[in-house]
């Protein structure tokens, strides 16, 4: 019972990291899908570039660059601050991608229509393309949800104090090493379960929206 | 240019790091895909028991991040009175968690085998064993190999936490270079780098693995 209590401390900075991490990464990544797509050599380059960077380096070398290796002036980053802004670029890039399936998801023929009556670029993405789009990405935005949910424990590394880094300090002060980390294990297993309700849901009402 | 120069010294030690963690990602694979492929199996046993124990594992398995896991294994056991070794910890650790992964990987190729076959097996009196050895299993591997060789990307990544279990791995050997130098910047910038020099162009190959293994599904369409 001890342990539970312990492990339950970290929850609230668990979700607010998960959450702002996540937020942060669903808009930072439109504007890197439209960089992705664009048909100029010059910003599709860097923008790929930068989703192949953002992905292929380990999120806990992400982190400690931000959070060891900037300092801007006298400024260094706090160990919350940190951990969000670098999962959230994290995110933003695999979020960039998965729009990205997304989009390429909507039939041709909704282009070409818009196109053929006359609807600019960026009414075509904001009220055509963009809608269909992001209903087809719910279910892959849901489960990137709950991986970075897992991912959000690396912030445990640099300080931030979730639920590895009080399930790390219980059994480090003795008590059942074992048991607390089990129980972590089953925290962040559950926690992750309403998410994938949540997600179903909201994807069905989406659905029926459309379909007939 | 002098963190050039810089680069250059701390290479060695550094391409050491990259060195293990590439051997932990080879362990925790070569430790993970047949346990993965015994899971796969196994969750669909028809005895219940063994299936509900199965996805039980599978489902606790994915849904723990890796970090509690390695942890467990280094901080926890020993309160059992069974202590491992950093490096015994990561083999198991990710091992498991690959297994647990792939279980799921290896159980969608599995199932995309067309059921016709299975029933052809079994029509023609094939043991289930038979089935699965010479019929289902060739084919639903190939149908998995590019979702495999993606988690494999994702299970060198992870190798990264083994930092926090005293692993002297690629991140550790950075990390240390920077405690004692106080260029944090620059040393987890080139640790950073050489983890992308790795996952960069192998994100490249699982992607090409994975267009020509759709590449019957581009006609049809």
């Amino acid at each position: 019972m001890e342990a539970l209590n312990a492990v339950l401390v970290g929850v609230p900075l668990t979700l607010l990291v998960t959450a702002a991490a996540f937020a942060m990464g669903a808009v930072l990544g439109v504007p890197l899908v439209v960089g992705l797509r664009s048909e100029r050599a010059l910003a599709r380059i860097p923008c790929r570039f930068l989703v192949d960077l953002l992905r292929g380096v380990p999120a806990i070398v992400w982190l400690f660059v931000i959070y060891f290796g900037v300092s801007i002036g006298a400024y260094r980053f706090a160990a919350v601050p940190a951990a969000i802004i670098g999962l959230g670029a994290i995110s933003a890039a695999y979020l960039a991608e998965i729009y990205r399936g997304g989009i390429s998801s909507v039939h041709a023929g909704q282009w070409e229509a818009a196109q053929a009556l006359g609807v600019d670029g960026r009414t075509v993405f904001s009220r055509i393309v963009g809608p269909q789009a992001l209903r087809v990405s719910i279910p892959s935005m849901a489960s990137y949800l709950i991986s970075l949910l897992k991912d959000s424990s690396i912030a445990s590394t640099i300080g931030v104090t979730e639920i590895v880094f009080y399930t790390t300090q219980d059994a480090r002060s003795g008590g059942g090493g074992l048991t607390v980390y089990i129980i972590a294990a089953i925290t962040y297993t559950v926690l992750s379960i309403p998410l994938g309700l949540a997600s179903r849901a909201l994807y069905d009402s989406l659905r029926k929206k459309v379909s007939r | 240019m002098s963190f050039l120069t810089n680069w250059a010294d701390w290479m060695p030690t550094l391409l050491k790091g990259l060195l293990l963690s590439i051997e932990i990602t080879a362990a925790s694979l070569a430790i993970g895909l047949p346990l993965g492929l015994l899971l796969a199996v196994a969750t669909s046993s028809p005895v219940k028991a063994v299936r509900w124990l199965c996805i039980a594992l599978v489902e606790v398995g994915r849904g723990a991040p890796a970090l509690v896991v390695l942890q467990l294994f280094y901080f926890g056991l020993p309160s059992t009175g069974l202590t491992v070794s950093s490096f015994v910890s990561a083999f198991c650790a990710l091992g498991l968690t690959t297994a647990a992964f792939t279980s799921e990987i290896l159980r969608a190729g599995l199932q995309a085998v067309p059921a016709g076959e299975t029933e052809a097996c079994a029509a023609l009196g094939v043991t289930r064993m038979d089935t699965l050895r010479f019929v289902v299993a060739p084919q639903g591997l190939r149908i998995a190999l590019p979702a495999l060789m993606g988690f494999a990307v994702l299970i060198f990544q992870a190798t990264s936490l083994c930092f926090t279990i005293a692993v002297p791995e690629l991140l550790s050997q950075a990390y240390s270079i920077g405690s004692s130098t106080f260029q944090y910047l620059s040393v987890l910038s080139l640790a950073g780098l050489l983890y992308a020099a790795i996952t960069v162009p192998a994100s490249w190959l699982v992607a090409r693995a994975d267009r020509r293994m759709s590449r019957h599904l581009a006609h049809a369409t």
